[in-house]
Order: C-alpha cells, then structure tokens, then sequence
C-alpha cells in the first residue's frame, strides 16, 4: 500500500514538472494555461492519493472538488484575457505584450 | 492483480499525456494531449475510490475546461500563430531544469516514510461510504456543513466537527462572478468593434 502511494505520488510528480515547464517554456498563450492545468491536475492527484492512503479522510477529495471548480473559474477568466489579447495584437505570442515594460 | 494493470495503463497514459504536452509543438495536438492526460487522471481517482472526484473531472474538467480550451486553440490558431517554435538552447535549458526538478521531487517522495502518516486509523475513506461504496452521499453532508457521522469519532479528540459550508458558499460566489466577469470581458471587445466600425461608416 505504501509502494502505491508512492506510485501515485510520483504520477502527481510527473504532471507538476510537466505543467511548469509547458508554463514557462511555450510562447503560446494557450499553451500557458494548459501548463495551469497540468498543475492543479498534479494537485488533485496527491490530495486524492493521501485522501485514500493516509488518514486525511474524505478531506482529501473535498479539497480536490474545491480546486476543480477553482480551476474551471480560472479557466474562463484566462480565456477571457487570452481572446482580448488575440483581439488587440492579432497573435496569442505572450511575448508580444510587452507594452507595458516602458 | 487487475487494480495493477489498471494503475499501470491510467499512470502511463495521464504521465505520458503530460509529457506530450510540453514536447509536442502543434497546439491542436497539446490540446489532445492534454485531454488524454486529464482522463486518465479521472480512472486514477476512480482507482482510488474516489468515485465523485473522479466524476466531477470528467465532467467538469474534461468536458467543461478543456472544452473552453479547445474553443480558444481554434479562435487564436490561425495560419502562422498555429506553430510558435522554440529556440533549440530554450528547449535544452527547458528539459534539464525540467529533469532537475523532477529528480528532487521524485527523491524527497521515495525517501520519505508516509506509513506514519496513515496513524492507527484504517483507511478513512472505505469507512466514510455508504454500503454502495459511493462518497458521493458523505462529500454532499459535508459540503452543506454536516460531517458524516461515521467519521465523527475521528475529529472528536480534535473537538470539533468540521464542515464546508463556508467554502462552499464562498466557492459558488466566486464561480457566478468569474462566470459574470469573463461574459463581460469576452462582450466588450466585440462592442468596442462595432462601435469603432460605426465610427468608421
């Protein structure tokens, strides 16, 4: 059962490096936001994993739900933002919105 | 010996998914990716008992997000935006503080002892389920304030009975504001044009 866990723990691992790296390196802004989602989905991977292994309990899974809605809200606000700046530079290059670095 | 096999398919293809996100140039195919990755996630939770998380994913995370995401890939991926490529160095400095971060973390996660997080208690969650082995019946008490009875004993030496109602409540405003803020980011624009191009005639 603690092989499992750790098991579990090191999957959560893989999706957080992968969501940080997918956030820092792309250009696309797009491609920014799945590395978000990569990363909470990380998240969720270990709070469910202790909510079943450890003694946290349903806690776990509750606080899992919380972050699922959470990144949905994120999600539709970003994409909000993300359209705007297609709308105005006519690219979704992040690295174009330099206009405020004077 | 079939949770096994299970675990190993969803690992790899939610691992393998993520990966595929950051290598992967074409941002359709991230996006695809990215879909396979978060299913996966889903059968890990239904791996785990966690039958009502692994649910919501589906259908909130699966089906609503990455819906959204799809909707902006194809509004923002025209002609040359659809490939932004990356410098060779920037890939390079990329994987290897990529495989750096992830050999920390992998070291810290096997190194440490978790049995002794799991105290004298057997595992809360089997005890938490009704006798349908759902958590959906004590995950809704516990969103509107209530903790399941059956798991009362366990926070009784802390004293207290804890609920999310709180939360919860605090969590549905949130969503109805972002929801009403990002409708009126995504309309103004499309005003501003009508008006500039009024304007123009």
């Amino acid at each position: 059962m603690d092989a499992s866990l750790t098991n579990y723990l090191l999957i959560g691992a893989v999706m957080f490096v992968c969501g940080v790296v997918c956030m820092a390196t792309k250009r696309n802004g797009i491609a920014v936001l799945m590395g978000v989602e990569l990363v909470l989905n990380g998240a969720n991977v270990n709070f469910v994993a202790f909510s079943r292994h450890t003694s946290l309990g349903l806690d776990g899974q509750i606080v899992s739900l919380f972050v699922i809605v959470l990144a949905a809200a994120e999600a539709a606000v970003a994409l909000a933002i993300a359209l705007n700046f297609y709308n105005n530079y006519q690219t979704i290059d992040i690295d174009r919105g330099d206009k405020l670095q004077g | 010996m079939n949770d096994q096999v299970l675990f190993w398919i969803f690992a790899i293809l939610a691992g393998g998914g993520a990966i595929g996100v950051v290598i992967l140039q074409d941002i359709v195919r991230m996006a695809f990716s990215l879909i396979i990755s978060l299913g996966s996630t889903a059968g890990l939770f239904f791996l785990l008992d966690a039958d009502f998380v692994a649910a919501t994913q589906l259908l909130v995370y699966v089906g609503g997000t990455l819906v959204l995401l799809i909707f902006g890939v194809m509004l923002t991926a025209s002609g040359p935006f659809r490939r932004i490529q990356m410098s060779s160095g920037e890939t390079f400095v990329g994987a290897a503080v990529g495989l750096l971060f992830f050999s920390m973390i992998a070291f810290t996660v096997i190194d440490v002892e978790w049995e002794t997080l799991k105290g004298s208690h057997s595992p809360v969650t089997a005890a938490a389920t009704d006798e349908t082995g759902s958590t959906s019946r004590a995950i809704g008490l516990r969103l509107v304030g209530i903790a399941a009875d059956t798991e009362v004993g366990i926070h009784k030496d802390r004293g207290e009975k804890t609920g999310y109602l709180l939360p919860f409540e605090i969590v549905s405003v949130h969503l109805l504001v972002v929801l009403v803020g990002a409708a009126y980011l995504a309309r103004a624009k499309r005003q501003e044009t009508s008006e500039a191009t009024g304007g123009d005639a």
